[in-house]
């Protein structure tokens, strides 16, 4: 039997570490635009397409992401795609992190004050210069710190898409558990890589939430 | 394409003990968690400064790793180091692990908001320091935090489907058992994911419901 050293258990870990950051970014943008694109159908589009976005929410808040996950691997096969694990994966998370993301962008808009619609609109603006040269800039002020302290959501949801054979560090760790019959060594590495890669993020959110909260005060 | 829910929905009786865990694991996990959360709360609102730190680390390491890590780490990894353990209980440690470091930094927000005043005034009524956390501390700021609470413990309980992964037979479990066995995967994993969404609504009303009546009176 082959020896495996802490070190080929990291550099492995490591090697998979990079598909956390690129499903991570996938979830990441894709949910973002694809949440843009409901809160614009939210603000736009009356009050059937704004109950309409709110059930899609809840739909993805309210049941748990595994679901959702192996209904993407089973229901896209349905319509007799051949679907990997990347695709399954990718389309899962981008879906649940726009739920969660139109939520907070939505909450954002919410708080500007309806003057500052009113007085824009008396202006004769435009709902598109309205959203862009009045709302948007001061939404997107407050709308940074919660998105960037939902980026650590995200990329723990990634872990996962080990469940349906995605080979990113959680599955990873399982593989190499098995072949080393060291589970505690490598499920400490893969918290601890987890930890590395989350942690700066949440303490840059929770600056950002300070700075935000002192302009304010 | 066609579906057939029928096939599902004839072993009833397993998603009905799925969701009998699910909900026993949730219940555990609520209780526990929340007084794991308070006495953290209470630890790092005034305790020690090494106790600070001990606490402020686990709600940090627990906060930044995913879960089915903690849940594979207890199961997979503590048997390792000596400590075997059931799926079921590694499942309710990791859901208490988890809630309770959310719980902690929830909590804790509801006590920093609470007046100073309110405290003083406490202690000048000769209450102890027991009196005046249980008494004038805590329930305001329970009340406070409580939509915050309510939408964490749903999102333990969501979270608890990956227990089915180390064979604690909660709801997912069912599903993967029921579609293992007659190949109506999607089907399985719709009426699994609706039940959830029927267990998140109920549990939020009862939360809600329960709140004002044991927590923190109206």
């Amino acid at each position: 039997m082959v020896d495996f050293s802490l070190w080929d258990i990291l550099r492995n870990l490591l090697m998979a570490l990079r598909w956390t950051v690129v499903l991570s970014l996938i979830a990441f943008i894709g949910g973002g635009l694809v949440g843009a694109l409901l809160l614009f159908l939210r603000l736009r589009g009356g009050s059937a397409m704004g109950r309409a976005v709110g059930l899609y929410v809840q739909l993805f808040q309210g049941t748990p992401l595994l679901m959702q996950l192996f209904l993407a691997y089973f229901g896209i096969a349905l319509f007799g795609i051949d679907v990997s694990a990347w695709t399954a994966a990718s389309v899962a998370l981008t879906l649940y992190t726009s739920a969660f993301l139109t939520e907070i962008w939505r909450g954002c808009v919410a708080s500007i004050p309806k003057g500052q619609w009113e007085a824009s609109g008396s202006l004769a603006l435009s709902f598109s210069e309205q959203m862009r040269h009045v709302i948007l800039p001061q939404a997107v002020k407050i709308a940074i710190a919660p998105t960037v302290g939902f980026l650590v959501q995200v990329i723990k949801g990634t872990a996962l898409a080990s469940v349906i054979g995605f080979v990113e560090l959680t599955k990873a760790g399982s593989m190499i558990s098995n072949a080393t019959f060291k589970p505690f060594v490598v499920f400490s590495c893969v918290a601890l890589l987890y930890f590395v890669l989350c942690f700066p993020v949440s303490l840059y959110a929770k600056n950002l939430e300070r700075k935000s909260h002192g302009r304010r005060a | 394409m066609e579906f057939d829910f029928g096939a599902v929905l004839v072993d009833w009786r397993l998603l009905a003990k799925g969701i009998a865990w699910t909900v026993g694991l949730t219940a555990i996990a609520t209780v526990i968690g929340m007084a794991v959360g308070v006495a953290c709360a209470w630890a790092r609102a005034s305790g020690p400064a090494w106790l600070r730190w001990v606490v402020g680390s686990y709600v940090e390491l627990i906060r930044n790793t995913p879960f089915i890590v903690q849940l594979f780490f207890i199961f997979f990894g503590l048997p390792a180091a000596g400590v075997k353990l059931t799926p079921e209980t590694a499942s309710i440690i990791a859901m208490v692990m988890n809630l309770g470091a959310y719980a902690t930094e929830i909590i804790r927000a509801g006590i920093e908001a609470t007046p100073k005043g309110q405290i003083e005034a406490a202690v000048s009524l000769a209450l102890n320091k027991v009196q005046v956390f249980t008494r004038v501390v805590l329930p305001p700021a329970l009340k406070k935090v409580w939509p915050a609470m309510v939408s964490q413990i749903i999102i333990v309980m969501l979270g608890s489907a990956v227990c089915g992964q180390i064979s604690t037979e909660e709801l997912s479990y069912a599903a993967n058992l029921i579609q293992s066995r007659n190949f109506r995967a999607f089907e399985a994993f719709i009426v699994a994911t609706l039940l959830y969404l029927a267990l998140a609504v109920a549990l939020r009303r009862l939360l809600n419901w329960a709140g004002p009546r044991f927590f923190f009176g109206r």
